[in-house]
């Protein structure tokens, strides 16, 4: 019993116990002691669930990666509102995108990354993991939704991943 | 003025609401009415917030916050539905 | 009394927030197929709540009333749900065969 006292993922542990504090209307005895055993149990219960150990190495990248993909929702979310507003017809287009990256977990930030920046929408990740369906709303071509991608995001990641 | 722009941007958000019911009733497809749930929901959150604001309380975050998370679930359920024909499995 | 810079700063985020979450409902009103609706809401919407959210966080924080931290966990919790509803929606309108428009280049592939 004593042996399963661990913390096998110590940073979900703690961003578990900070949402905890955060959402329980001010710090407490009752909350610490709460969102401690939340802490403890979370992690253990979905322990099965990840596929493996995240391998984020160079995790101090992530803001100024953050901040890089925010400016580009902005940006392009004034691309999309004017595009939505104009008579013209979208020239969308499904593009598959071949992908560089190999870690599951950098994959799937990748994947979130697409589909928040207006005008792409991830639809699936190929069985072996080695390219990305992407629904453009309005592309002229196919490399270009590539290059962009690839320069913007994934260059990115694979400095912080790999 | 503030006041102004507040009553505004309750209008804009309605009238987005009222959008979506269109879309939630036209269809065609179940995943076009999802869709349109989905965005509803994230316009009641909105609309939540401004309502606070307007009155000038904290209250009615607990409330959005609750919405975020059930409406997200809501809405993982009934497309896992739609792909697999059950929730769990 | 409320600052007048942190009046103007409300004022301006709310209205860009309404018109965004505007602009995404016509977009899922107007977009001719069910994958390209798919961006109306996911993109706009999610960008006008954020910036209705922030000048909620100014409003109060103005006010004198502390910064809102569960503002702040709705905005980060939209942010993070918004792609994953998305996808998990595109993958079953793939399932069902939902028809793409006409004139859409490539075919949503079937594995």
């Amino acid at each position: 019993m004593l042996d399963r006292l661990t913390f096998p993922q110590p940073w979900l542990s703690l961003s578990l116990f900070l949402i905890w504090q955060f959402l329980s209307e001010g710090v407490s005895g009752g909350s610490v002691v709460l969102g401690l055993v939340l802490a403890w149990a979370i992690p253990q219960l979905t322990q099965g669930f990840w596929p493996e150990r995240p391998s984020l190495l160079k995790w101090w990248r992530m803001p100024g990666y953050l901040v890089h993909v925010l400016r580009d929702i902005v940006v392009a979310s004034f691309e999309v509102a004017a595009l939505i507003l104009s008579a013209r017809r979208p020239r969308s287009a499904f593009v598959v995108y071949p992908l560089e990256l190999t870690d599951p977990l950098a994959i799937t930030v990748l994947a979130g990354t697409i589909s928040l920046t207006p005008g792409t929408v991830t639809v699936d990740v190929s069985d072996d993991h080695k390219s990305l369906l992407i629904h453009a709303l309005d592309a002229e071509s196919d490399e270009e939704v590539i290059h962009s991608i690839r320069n913007r995001y994934e260059r990115r990641l694979l400095e912080m991943f790999e | 003025m503030m006041i102004v722009a507040l009553y505004l941007t309750i209008a804009m958000v309605t009238l987005a609401a009222l959008l979506n019911v269109y879309r939630l009733i036209k269809g065609p497809n179940a995943t076009d009415r999802v869709l349109a749930l989905d965005t509803l929901y994230i316009n009641a959150i909105a609309l939540i917030i401004l309502l606070s604001v307007t009155l000038g309380t904290r209250m009615y975050l607990e409330a959005a916050l609750l919405i975020a998370v059930m409406g997200f679930v809501g809405t993982v359920a009934m497309a896992k539905y739609l792909k697999r024909g059950s929730v769990i499995e | 009394m409320m600052h007048p810079v942190a009046e103007y700063a409300i004022s301006a985020l709310l209205l860009i927030g309404g018109a965004f979450t505007l602009v995404g409902a016509i977009g899922l009103a107007r977009l001719p197929d069910f994958f390209s609706r798919l961006h109306g809401p996911t993109k706009a919407t999610t960008l006008g709540v954020g910036a209705i959210m922030l000048s909620s966080v100014i409003y109060f924080s103005a006010s004198g009333e502390g910064i809102g931290v569960s503002e702040i966990l709705v905005t980060v919790f939209l942010f993070i749900t918004a792609p994953v509803s998305a996808n998990i929606l595109a993958k079953a309108a793939m399932h069902i065969d939902v028809p793409p428009a006409e004139g859409t280049r490539g075919n949503p592939w079937d594995q």
